[in-house]
């Protein structure tokens, strides 16, 4: 059984679709069988992101409304063999999202996959609580910044309310995932601290992924940014936040600090 | 942040991602709702396949790659032998 993982914030533009192709392809790199899936029905860019957007033929919600199977709605990644993505429809409407056919849909693909990654949309209606629903993990995508940090909060409250794991009264595991982080702000003292964000949010620290050109580059070539470049900071960070998820235990780096720097670049070269 | 790229190559990116956007919306304009022509094609191959034999969801196959100047349509459907057989018996 596989677990299901929701990429969620609340806020748009933070970096969730980003980061779901990124982890996706980080645990996908590291033998794992993941599945991304895009329940942003209407606003699909998950497909864009990780370059299969020329390849889409059915999607979730075909699956949902019987047009298609599962295992046809499935793209295979063309550069890895682990990795398969599930497109959101683009022109149909959302509320073809039934929690049903949500729930059908995960529970097949939880049985065939080793992660199911949930890209859920911004916003808190029907399309972000249906993605989170049914998730074991979640993690928090966020922004040094106060509108970032309170849509997040307010996620966090729906996670602990509105999953099938809160109903049943067992504690969600959430992670948070900091994003867009700017090493040269943050040493002028104009971004939030690290630590006063997670003081704020109190939920357990998966990675700092830093602001970088590569993470543009990679989307406009359309490559999950650990395939673009294996070595930039933003991929060497969504490797570590991969093994996090997995259950390692590593330290965190904060971007721009120097320590470790070296060592983290060979380290991953010989991996 | 990555100076091994100045040496090896200095294309930059955003010519990729221009081609790639000016493809994707050019099928996205045309295809609004149901007046997607590959989408209408494809069912209606199925529809005609089926009315000759019984087609087991699992064995078909569609693959479309959407090109800048053509799309291509790959069904690929897998018939079995006894296909024609059983259908004569259900009908």
């Amino acid at each position: 059984m596989g677990k299901v993982v929701v990429v969620t914030s609340g806020k748009g533009g933070v970096g969730k679709t980003t980061s779901s192709a990124a982890l996706g392809a980080a645990l996908a790199q590291g033998g794992e069988k993941v599945v991304v899936v895009d329940f942003d029905v209407g606003l699909r860019n998950l497909d864009l992101v990780m370059g299969a957007e020329r390849r889409v033929v059915y999607d979730l919600v075909n699956v949902i409304q019987g047009e298609a199977k599962l295992t046809q709605a499935l793209i295979r990644d063309k550069r890895l063999e682990t990795l398969y993505l599930l497109p959101a429809s683009q022109t149909r409407d959302k509320d073809n999202l039934t929690p049903e056919g949500v729930e059908k849909v995960v529970a097949s693909l939880r049985k065939a996959f080793d992660w199911v990654i949930c890209d859920s949309p911004a916003g808190i209606e029907s399309g972000a609580t249906l993605a989170m629903r049914h998730a074991d993990v979640a993690i928090v995508v966020t922004n040094p910044e106060v509108s970032s940090v309170r849509d997040s909060d307010r996620i966090i409250g729906l996670l602990d309310s509105k999953t099938v794991k809160a109903e049943a009264g067992e504690r969600m595991e959430k992670h948070l995932l900091l994003t867009r982080y700017d090493p040269a702000r943050a040493q002028r003292g104009d971004m939030l601290k690290v630590d006063d964000v997670l003081d704020i949010l109190s939920i357990p620290l998966l990675g700092i992924i830093p602001e970088s050109m590569d993470v543009l580059r990679a989307s406009n070539v359309g490559s999950p940014v650990t395939l673009a470049d294996g070595r930039c900071a933003p991929a060497v960070a969504y490797f570590d936040a991969a093994r996090r998820l997995k259950g390692e235990e590593l330290p965190i780096t904060i971007p721009g600090e120097k320590r470790g720097f070296f060592g983290k670049i060979f380290g991953r070269k010989a991996a | 942040m990555n100076f091994f790229r100045v040496f090896s190559r200095a294309q930059s990116s955003a010519p990729a991602a221009r081609e790639r956007l000016q493809v994707l919306l050019a099928h996205e304009r045309a295809s609004t709702g149901d007046s997607d022509l590959v989408s209408k094609l494809r069912d209606e191959i199925l529809r005609v396949i089926s009315k000759h034999m019984e087609i087991d969801d699992d064995k078909v196959n569609v693959k479309m790659e959407r090109g800048a100047q053509v799309t291509t349509l790959a069904v690929d459907i897998e018939i079995p032998l006894d296909a024609g057989n059983k259908k004569k018996k259900a009908a």
